[in-house]
């Protein structure tokens, strides 16, 4: 789905990443972990080209977008969704018009796009919100908004940056449980940046059960096999694995960021 | 060391000006290439045109007016007040109706675009447009650019007709002049090469103003400070540019009609 080859990129200045390399394959769930201004929304937008590497490969979708112009990125980008940081949804549009921004450039008939909003916004639990303007929103409901257009569209990838940041502790939960809704309901593979652990920590223990319409905790000492962990510092990859993996990791880096 | 500063900044300025060229000859390209946003063309040029027809009338009649006012005192010394028209009308159409709707517009619209653009860089939702897959340059810039040429072409003819009224208010009720004397003056003196220059400007300044708006609004760094910054560097470069792209159009046309004037 997505590869990283000795990726390099800088900004009139030392690198801000250097030499990353990893993948995200089919159904997997990564999620980018390190401390704020390491690189991780960078890593992020390279993933779908609204970044160029200086140096090394990006492979999304089996092709090569390192180079690719542009316009024929507009298609690749078409099949991954991306969730902002602060939601990124248009100020001037409604909500419905956000969700739909896609499928309204693409001249989809109004009822079917009316429907389509609102099975989006279902799954986020705001359909109340689909004539509203962004600024009549709050934080956590601008970010489920957000999910709801990055997922309107079924994507085959799903990119996150930080979806939780500067939210409050029982906001954060309510979009972790949609992002493992969205994990273990439709199965798209995703990378997620964030620096909570808390929140990885919650994605990685819990699954969604459908019938109960929220997320259980697995089993003490059970982990989502598909979910699995990246951590950067320095603008460098010093970490590739899963749960277990990571609580022992003798790196003092990340022995000081769990800790 | 001064050779450094100087250094960096004669490649920021070469830099700026690739990135410019490269912009527009985009947004120039996407016109001729699907999908066109019509839609946001006829939005634009409601916002354009008919939200700037106001302020172009009401400066119009006033430079007219001022136009009248000034030139009778002078052309009376020489007894030659008759001309007024004609003074008013190639003054107009050469050159103040372009240039005046140009900066007019460019003052409220190069502005309103950077700033728009630039709140949109800021707020990442112009990444996020990137992300849907559509192109902001198809989707926010050229619609801007054509919408900008259009209607400026039609504006840049209001200011003349309310300029030449203006002028002709002021001839008959303030200079106590003869108004159809001032009509025929300001109609039997205008020749081919007037209206072609006055015509061919609105379009260079349509397109300077609606293009470094955009351009300085797409640039835009450093959060709602930099949106300020956009915002002027957009309104000084564009107002500056349309007075120097008038005097070369100027020189030009003058050189070409040589024989007609």
């Amino acid at each position: 789905m997505l590869t990283f080859r000795n990726v390099t990129l800088g900004f009139a200045g030392p690198p801000v990443l250097e030499d990353i390399s990893f993948s995200v394959a089919p159904g997997e769930t990564r999620i980018v972990l390190g401390p704020v201004g390491v690189g991780k929304s960078v890593l992020l937008k390279l993933a779908n080209g609204l970044l160029r590497p200086d140096e090394g490969s990006i492979h999304l979708f089996g092709e090569d977008i390192s180079h690719m112009r542009e316009e024929d990125l507009f298609a690749l980008r078409r099949r991954a969704g991306m969730v902002f940081q602060e939601g990124a949804l248009f100020d001037s549009l409604t909500v419905r018009d956000n969700v739909a921004y896609q499928m309204i450039q693409e001249r989809v008939a109004d009822s079917e796009i009316d429907a389509r909003v609102l099975e989006a916004l279902r799954f986020v639990g705001l359909e109340e919100t689909f004539s509203y303007f962004p600024s009549s929103l709050s934080g956590g409901m601008r970010r489920r908004v957000a999910i709801a257009r990055a997922l309107i569209h079924h994507p085959d990838l799903l990119l996150y940056d930080s979806p939780t940041g500067g939210l409050d502790p029982v906001t954060s939960t309510n979009i972790i449980e949609l992002i493992v809704k969205q994990r273990d309901v439709f199965h798209t593979p995703s990378l997620m940046v964030t620096h909570r652990l808390q929140d990885a920590f919650t994605m990685c223990t819990h699954r969604f059960v459908t019938q109960d319409n929220g997320m259980v905790p697995l089993p003490e000492g059970e982990t989502d096999p598909k979910t699995s962990f990246l951590m950067l510092s320095e603008g460098r990859l010093i970490f590739d694995g899963s749960l277990g993996a990571l609580v022992r990791s003798e790196d003092p880096f990340v022995r000081e960021f769990l800790e | 060391m001064a050779k450094d500063p100087i250094e960096s900044t004669a490649k920021r300025i070469v830099l700026t000006v690739q990135d410019y060229s490269l912009f527009s000859y985009r947004a120039i390209l996407n016109l001729f290439r699907p999908p066109v946003y019509w839609s946001d063309f006829l939005m634009q040029s409601d916002i354009i045109g008919v939200g700037s027809l106001s302020i172009v009338v009401l400066s119009g009649l006033s430079t007219g007016g001022v136009l009248a006012l000034q030139s009778a005192a002078t052309l009376s010394a020489f007894g030659a007040t008759a001309v007024t028209g004609q003074f008013v009308s190639l003054t107009m159409i050469r050159e103040l109706g372009p240039v005046l709707t140009g900066v007019m517009v460019s003052g409220r619209n190069a502005s309103s675009m950077a700033s728009e653009l630039g709140s949109m860089v800021v707020t990442e939702q112009i990444d996020a447009m990137r992300a849907l897959g559509v192109d902001p340059l198809r989707k926010l810039v050229t619609p801007r650019i054509f919408a900008s040429v259009f209607m400026l072409f039609f504006l840049t003819i209001v200011a003349d007709a309310f300029g030449i009224i203006g002028g002709g208010l002021v001839t008959v009720f303030m200079n106590h002049q003869n108004g159809t004397q001032y009509l025929n003056m300001a109609w039997e003196h205008l020749r081919l090469p007037d209206i072609v220059q006055g015509l061919a400007k609105p379009l260079f300044f349509g397109y300077i103003l609606s293009s470094i708006g955009c351009f300085y609004g797409i640039r835009t760094t450093g959060g709602t400070q930099g949106v300020g910054r956009s915002t002027i560097q957009a309104v000084v470069n564009a107002s500056v540019l349309i007075i120097f792209v008038d005097f070369l159009i100027s020189r030009l046309i003058l050189t070409l009609f040589a024989g007609w004037m």
